[in-house]
């Protein structure tokens, strides 16, 4: 064998290793579109990849079975004012705590810290009965504040202020000389050179909402007021049997749009979590 | 005040007056973390509080009466209730499957794909995707390929004349589908931060090894490995306090069933305070809960510290 096609040999044997571990990530995925497209009969039968008839009208029983289009504007919008939440509030506090030395920055910082130790698990009884006094119960509200309050804001406040410390430091005294508030070089010139770390927060704040379970569990009961991961745990018949076609649909509307975005910009989004670096 | 008849400078003697530098740093400091610090008491610490405090007591939702009873719903927890020793097993189960087995294939595939080769960033890609799919979507599509009559996992099998269990009925394999089909789907995470590790690592390191005679085995044994070391110990302990944290996935999998088999820590403290209403009990069981995690975290601190020494 020449020195070349032992490099192919190898290769396609690592390619061949590597895709046979690839099976149990990308299966899943396959084998959800296409039985969102078999019948409630076919589903359960021979495990074919395609389906024997095309089921099309499942994808419109998902709308006429609860109110999933409003349930997906839903889980949009909260992700959206929760993003930009969390970007303003943690980057003015990540900023104050890099750039402002101020007295008690040091004990804030402890503090903010230990938060990062505490799991939502444990808070969620008090801010039960807390959003119940205020009288906030099924609404959307607790779904908007606790992440952007909670362990993910502080997370995403010390990425803002590990970011800011890398800044040069100069373009902001220089700033300064010409007189500009702190507000305004926070605005005018330390948001604009950390793009990358607004997008990487942008990008996880957002999956970090889209993507939460418990909290709309616990606060939200109706139908009108679900988030999509609530929505598609809904799709069972009056006995709380799965109805696995339909809810396989959903599933996939659900995940498809999120997926693509990945594919596109997984570069951008990988990168971002390798940033955050602490969920898990 | 005094200038404010001088006429000439009216408005001087209604400035305030100059603030000193550190002053005013301290105000504008303050001002800056005001939203993210007055939202974060009000939602986590009060919380944080009233959950300790909650914890003394004795509360049903349903019948609307607290009392305070001490340390005894922590007494009930650790030394009556047969579930809670149960649960704490599971739990440790569950994390001792879980964290070894997402180590590992992490640390395959970040070294399998840490170089650019040929498909790394395919394979990677493909490898993260579970990553960035929610827990609920994960979760009904592997239940849906688990069930036991008909399901694609058993159909499979049965091609190659296996016939499989009913996974997510029977306990020991319940427990072993969880584990499993959670690794899969936060391995990625794993994989990334050891990635970015290895790619940290100097390549002369391993060229100066080569050169000696080093096998690959021998280079990563005593030249890769230890310069991860600081990068295991943070993937380890964050991975051990997100399978303490797992909720999403046992709720739809198995709902903590069977027979209590994969009745997780977390599950159960939802299950005692939002299905049971015993706010009490699951308070007490809440701050258990942060106790584990806070000596997690510490330990994390205390064997940084040394390593960095």
């Amino acid at each position: 064998m020449t020195r070349r096609t032992r490099q192919a040999v190898y290769r396609t044997c690592w390619i061949l290793a590597l895709s046979a571990v690839a099976i149990p990530f990308v299966f899943p995925f396959l084998w959800m579109i296409s039985s969102g497209f078999k019948s409630a009969n076919e589903i359960f039968g021979q495990p074919n990849l395609i389906p024997s008839v095309w089921h099309w009208e499942n994808f419109a029983e998902i709308f006429r079975y609860q109110p999933f289009a409003r349930q997906y504007f839903n889980s949009i919008y909260i992700a959206i004012v929760v993003t930009l939440l969390v970007l303003v509030f943690s980057s003015l506090a990540g900023y104050a705590l890099a750039r402002i030395r101020f007295a008690g920055s040091a004990l804030l910082m402890l503090f903010l810290l230990s938060a990062l130790m505490v799991p939502e698990e444990v808070t969620i009884i008090p801010n039960f009965f807390l959003f119940k006094w205020l009288g906030l119960m099924d609404t959307h509200v607790p779904l908007i504040v606790l992440p952007v309050f909670g362990s993910h804001g502080i997370m995403a406040t010390f990425l803002m202020r590990q970011y800011f410390l890398a800044l040069p430091k100069e373009i902001e005294e220089a700033a300064t000389m010409d007189g500009l508030s702190r507000f305004g070089i926070w605005m005018r010139i330390a948001l604009p050179m950390s793009r990358p770390a607004l997008a990487a927060v942008a990008i996880i704040t957002f999956l970090f909402s889209w993507n939460l379970f418990l909290e709309p569990l616990v606060f939200v009961n109706s139908l009108n007021l679900f988030t999509l991961p609530l929505a598609l745990s809904n799709f069972t018949d009056p006995y709380g049997l799965p109805l696995w076609h339909l809810q396989l649909a959903a599933t996939s509307l659900a995940v498809i749009p999120i997926l693509l975005v990945y594919i596109i910009a997984q570069r951008q989004i990988i990168e971002s979590f390798a940033m955050s670096g602490v969920k898990g | 005040m005094t200038t404010h008849a001088a006429g000439r400078q009216p408005v001087r003697g209604f400035r305030a007056p100059r603030l000193s530098l550190k002053y005013r740093a301290a105000i504008e400091g303050w001002l800056f973390v005001s939203p993210m610090l007055a939202g974060f008491v009000i939602f986590f610490v009060g919380p944080l509080v009233g959950v300790a405090l909650y914890s003394l007591t004795k509360w049903n939702l349903l019948t609307q009466q607290s009392t305070f009873i001490g340390l005894a719903n922590y007494a009930d927890a650790l030394t009556k209730n047969p579930d809670f020793w149960l649960v704490i097993r599971n739990t440790a189960i569950f994390a001792a499957g879980l964290v070894p087995l997402n180590m590992a294939l992490a640390l395959c595939l970040a070294l399998a794909l840490a170089r650019p080769r040929f498909g790394a960033v395919f394979f990677r890609t493909v490898f993260f995707a579970p990553v960035v799919t929610s827990a609920v979507a994960w979760a009904i599509v592997w239940k849906f390929l688990l069930q036991g009559q008909g399901g694609a996992i058993n159909e499979l099998l049965a091609t190659i004349g296996i016939a499989g269990p009913n996974w997510l009925r029977e306990p020991n394999w319940a427990m072993a589908a969880v584990i499993v089909t959670r690794v899969l789907k936060m391995v990625g995470l794993n994989m990334i931060l050891y990635i970015a590790a290895l790619q940290a690592v100097p390549r002369d390191y391993e060229e100066a090894a080569r050169l000696e005679g080093a096998s690959s085995w021998q280079i990563f044994r005593m030249v890769t490995w230890p310069l991860l070391g600081p990068t295991t110990l943070v993937i380890m302990v964050i991975t051990t306090i997100g399978s303490f944290k797992v909720f999403d996935h046992i709720y739809l999998m198995t709902g903590g069933g069977p027979e209590n088999g994969t009745l997780v820590l977390a599950f159960y403290i939802y299950q005692q305070a939002f299905k049971f209403f015993d706010v009490g009990y699951a308070s007490a069981l809440a701050m258990i809960m942060f106790v584990m995690v806070f000596i997690l975290t510490l330990l994390q601190l205390f064997l940084a510290r040394r390593n960095s020494k």
